[in-house]
């Protein structure tokens, strides 16, 4: 958007536990478009990692082709970055996954790269159930191309230059959870305080975490009868809960009220606290999950939150069996069966 | 020239695919091999599960020419669909054995074949009362009959079902059994052995036979590959699973009986090459296999490898294209595909293998050579190759070797380092130096991208700056050709004016091709090629003829096209000899297109 940015920070800008500020976790300067949502996707995840103390070089980050996918350039600079082809980020996250499991995959992919030419890779990897973050920026039409409508597109919504999509949107949330995903969170850019504890939570998360956040994009899609628009979004919006996320090592405190909210506890210790459940949302129920989007669609509502989690998810290194050590440290010593081996095996076709 | 009768013909099977012929017929080429004598046996398959015509053809040849020859010898025919054009294919005075059972219909009968009637089925009816016996037994009774018949040793056919059956050992007797009635059903009716017949040799040395794609496979759990992502296509399939065959016997953590590997099946050849591409970008050695229509989709992901240079290792088993063409017959025609895979200006490294041992060499070396160029590396197998058994000298592995990994920094490296530049050229090779994610906490970090970008990895649309990188990537492929594996010359010094260039499975037939020419006075030189890029000995080698037949097994003669292209050859140079029906070539097929074009005959007496 714009092509200076001040290298001052405030000194007294807070640390976390690696001493790092945030800055560690900026990116290069965004060059997408002033108020673009996708922008402050990008600020939560900086957050997210931040508050959570993840060295930047143990995650890799990757994305697809499209607005959405430039956005890891935007953040976490310390991090190794890949941005790959459209649509096949999900490949290049499991090959990437199954040869080092010992570091974070954030994937990062828009409603094109998702929704259209993505969508064999994005069921695929939810099947598999690989650890990774799976962060959807989800605009509803093709920024890069200028605009036109993308299969998210809610029917009857009406684009910049006034044609009115006519075809009925694929719901990422909805599909992820038919398809079986271990985690399923629906945000939207404008809300920090709900989308960075959703992205810890989702890093924590042993299997794959998927958050669709919808992220107006305002250029092409903010205009009225777009169902897209940062207007229509926040009038429509309802949150199935307030979330925080608990790491492990903290405590929980007397914040919450006893028999207020639900906690749910993770895997590692790590809790996420959800307070103000809304009606029917019960996180663990998959088929409640599945009933209360659809609902909220029919009520022309966006629903948001956490949706689904299951926590006792295993990942694809544990449904193949595959080392608990990373593949790529494997040495020599340990992949070559050596010559003795080998005269054995030429024994056998003779 | 009178023809030797001795261990020097061939055999065809004809059967009905899934009636499970395949074992007893690979039974009968096993025997022999264990009697010492070359062989090649081709199975000849429908793109079916059951009920089509299959034959397995068996050349036996003493002299050890091992490609595939027309004409039948000795034809089995256990399949009445095929019956009449398996009839016409025996060559005259040849030999047509059937089960009698059935007589066989007047029109079946030719004047110059010499029919063996054995009432199979009668037998085996009154034999074994399963009727999967009575199927399978019948396949092993005719091979009992030809053991009689070419004179096959029996204690070698003993010994190897011996093999086959161990751990279940309940099944040897009743084969025998069955081995048995075939062969006494000869001695009691026939006169034996026929003139063709075969004879104990030690011919094979230390070979083995075992098929190229099984080779590929182990070569990769030798090379290192940790992460193989594939999707099924014939005629690669058999690729990853030898890998998993052999990554399970000799790749499981001793402790937790985890893996050392991890194996996942895709859902299409995109998602394959992607998560090659992501493995490899992470610091695994990892590879796919495929074919024509899988390197097809690949060819985008291929143009991300070689433009964001990241090692990737690919294994194609080519088969008969365009489209889904003829999936269960050979052809070498995805090579120019291949060598220039995805839009823009990219050029890949290709190697061609032509016998089981080179397609474990090159695959191990495979991923030295993609490690060292950070480029993708493609392993040109076909059908012929992959999927049928071949004599190959045996599998050797020195302990000394030692991994290449190519420029890959360390942590300590990077901090010994003034700055990292993922795309600078440091040594002048057109090599860069990268470094695997999780390496440094803050030193060494880079975007990997398909966009262009300058020597820092920074994003950049400076059209210099693009020119610039693209003109390294020329100068890496330069650095290619004196790394990649060197082609193979027949002779030390030019003997004719006259060269043959071949490669891959074309080999067995032009080697059969050079002798016979050589017995009519025609001296042939001879280069076989083992890679793309070609380096200057290939370029020698047609400077220095005046004729170059070019033998390939496609019909666009595209190895013809690449070596127009890459290296200036004058086209009028370069005769093509063509075989693209599927079959692989054989050397009658390169003799006759020779010589047609070597009419009127000049003086092409050796040399010396």
């Amino acid at each position: 958007m714009t092509y200076i940015r001040s290298q001052f920070r405030h000194p007294g800008l807070p640390v976390n536990e690696l001493g790092y500020t945030t800055k560690e976790y900026e990116g290069a300067l965004s060059t997408l478009c002033a108020g673009c949502g996708h922008d402050s996707i990008s600020g939560c995840i900086i957050q997210a990692c931040f508050e959570m103390s993840v060295a930047p070089h143990r995650i890799a980050k990757l994305s697809g082709i499209g607005c959405s996918s430039k956005t890891p350039t935007y953040f976490l600079g310390n991090s190794h970055g890949f941005n790959s082809v459209h649509g096949r980020m999900p490949s290049v996250a499991t090959g990437a996954n199954m040869a080092n499991r010992d570091l974070i995959y954030l994937g990062v992919s828009g409603d094109g790269d998702t929704a259209s030419i993505g969508m064999g890779q994005f069921v695929h990897v939810i099947r598999r159930n690989l650890n990774m973050v799976y962060i959807v920026m989800n605009n509803g039409c093709y920024g890069l191309t200028k605009g036109q409508d993308s299969a998210t597109a809610d029917e009857g919504s009406k684009s910049k230059k006034g044609s009115v999509n006519p075809f009925q949107p694929i719901d990422l949330a909805g599909m992820a959870l038919e398809l079986g995903a271990s985690f399923v969170a629906q945000s939207f850019s404008g809300d920090k305080e709900q989308l960075v504890p959703l992205i810890k939570a989702a890093i924590d998360h042993p299997g794959f975490a998927f958050i669709n956040v919808i992220s107006p994009c305002v250029t092409f899609n903010n205009n009225p009868g777009s169902t897209k628009a940062y207007d229509y979004v926040r009038e429509h919006i309802e949150a199935s809960a307030t979330i925080d996320f608990v790491p492990a090592k903290t405590e929980i405190t007397t914040k919450y009220a006893d028999g207020t909210g639900t906690d749910i506890e993770l895997h590692d210790g790590s809790h996420i606290h959800l307070e103000k459940l809304a009606a029917g949302i019960n996180p663990y129920d998959r088929l409640a999950a599945m009933n209360a989007l659809q609902n909220a669609r029919n009520n022309h509502e966006i629903l948001t939150g956490l949706l689904y989690i299951e926590p006792e998810s295993t990942d694809l290194h544990h449904t193949i069996q595959s080392s608990d050590r990373a593949l790529n440290s494997l040495g020599q010593e340990e992949l070559c069966p050596g010559a003795e081996a080998l005269a054995g095996i030429n024994e056998g076709f003779r | 020239m009178r023809e030797s009768k001795v261990n020097n013909f061939v055999v065809r099977f004809a059967n009905v695919n899934g009636s499970g012929s395949a074992s007893a017929n690979y039974l009968f080429a096993k025997a022999v091999f264990r009697m010492g004598v070359p062989v090649t046996p081709k199975n000849i398959f429908p793109s079916n599960i059951q009920g089509l015509p299959t034959w397995y053809e068996v050349r036996v040849s003493e002299k050890g020419y091992l490609g595939r020859r027309e004409g039948v010898d000795f034809m089995v025919c256990m399949n009445p669909q095929s019956m009449p054009d398996d009839v016409k294919s025996v060559k005259s005075g040849g030999y047509f054995l059937y089960d009698s059972t059935k007589r066989l219909h007047p029109e079946l009968i030719r004047d110059d074949v010499n029919y063996i009637g054995v009432p199979l089925m009668e037998i085996c009816n009154r034999e074994y009362t399963d009727p999967r016996q009575r199927q399978l037994f019948k396949n092993v009774m005719y091979i009992g009959a030809l053991s009689t018949l070419l004179g096959i040793e029996f204690e070698v056919l003993q010994q190897l079902l011996d093999d086959q059956f161990q751990g279940k050992e309940k099944l040897v007797a009743p084969n025998v059994k069955a081995l048995k009635l075939g062969a006494q059903y000869i001695l009691d009716n026939y006169p034996y052995p026929l003139e063709i017949h075969l004879k104990r040799r030690n011919l094979i040395g230390d070979k083995i036979m075992i098929d190229g794609n099984a080779a590929c496979g182990l070569g990769a759990v030798y090379g290192g590959a940790t992460v193989v992502a594939w999707y099924p296509i014939t005629p690669s399939t058999s690729v990853v699973e030898a890998f998993e065959k052999y990554a399970k016997k000799m790749r499981i953590d001793k402790e937790t009986g985890k893996k050392n590997f991890a194996i996942v099946q895709s859902e299409d050849e995109l998602a394959a090459i992607g998560m090659v591409i992501g493995a490899n970008w992470n610091g695994a050695r990892s590879f796919t296999a495929t074919s024509g229509p899988g390197l097809s989709l690949m060819n985008e992901f291929l143009g991300l490898a070689y433009f964001a240079e990241i090692p990737t290792v690919l294994i194609d088993v080519q088969r008969t294209g365009p489209s889904t063409g003829m999936p269960t017959r050979t052809q070498q025609s995805d090579i120019t595909m291949a060598a220039y895979a995805s839009h823009g200006d990219t050029k890949h490294i290709l190697l061609f293998p032509a016998t089981p041992k080179e397609c474990f060499d090159m695959t191990a070396g495979s991923f030295d050579l993609a490690e060292l160029l950070q480029t993708p590396v493609i392993i040109m197998s076909d059908l012929d190759l992959g999927m049928n058994d071949h004599l190959s000298p045996a599998f050797e592995w020195d302990d000394k070797r030692k991994y290449n990994r190519g420029k890959v920094l360390n942590a300590q490296q990077l901090e010994e380092i003034p700055h990292f530049g993922r795309y600078l050229d440091v040594d002048g090779d057109g090599i860069p130096y990268r470094t695997i994610p999780g390496t440094h906490p803050t030193k060494g970090s880079f975007f990997t991208r398909g966009t262009s970008r300058d020597e820092y990895a920074a994003y950049t649309e400076d059209g210099n700056v693009y020119a610039r990188n693209m003109e390294r990537l020329l100068k890496k492929w330069d650095t290619a050709k004196t790394k990649v594996p060197a082609p193979h010359l027949y002779q030390k010094e030019n003997k004719s004016p006259y060269g043959l260039l071949f490669f891959g499975t074309s080999t067995y037939s032009a080697e059969e091709a050079i002798d016979i020419m050589a017995q009519e006075s025609i001296a042939l030189d001879a280069i076989r090629l083992k890679a793309f890029p070609f380096n200057k000995t290939v370029e020698d080698f047609i400077n220095s003829h005046e004729k170059i037949f070019v033998i390939e097994q496609n019909r666009d003669a595209q190895m013809r096209s690449l070596l127009i292209n890459e290296l200036d050859a004058n086209p009028q140079k370069l005769i093509s000899v063509l075989n693209y029906d599927g079959l692989p070539i054989t050397a009658n097929t390169i003799t006759t297109q020779i010589s047609k074009n070597l009419a009127p005959a000049k003086s092409l007496i050796y040399h010396q």
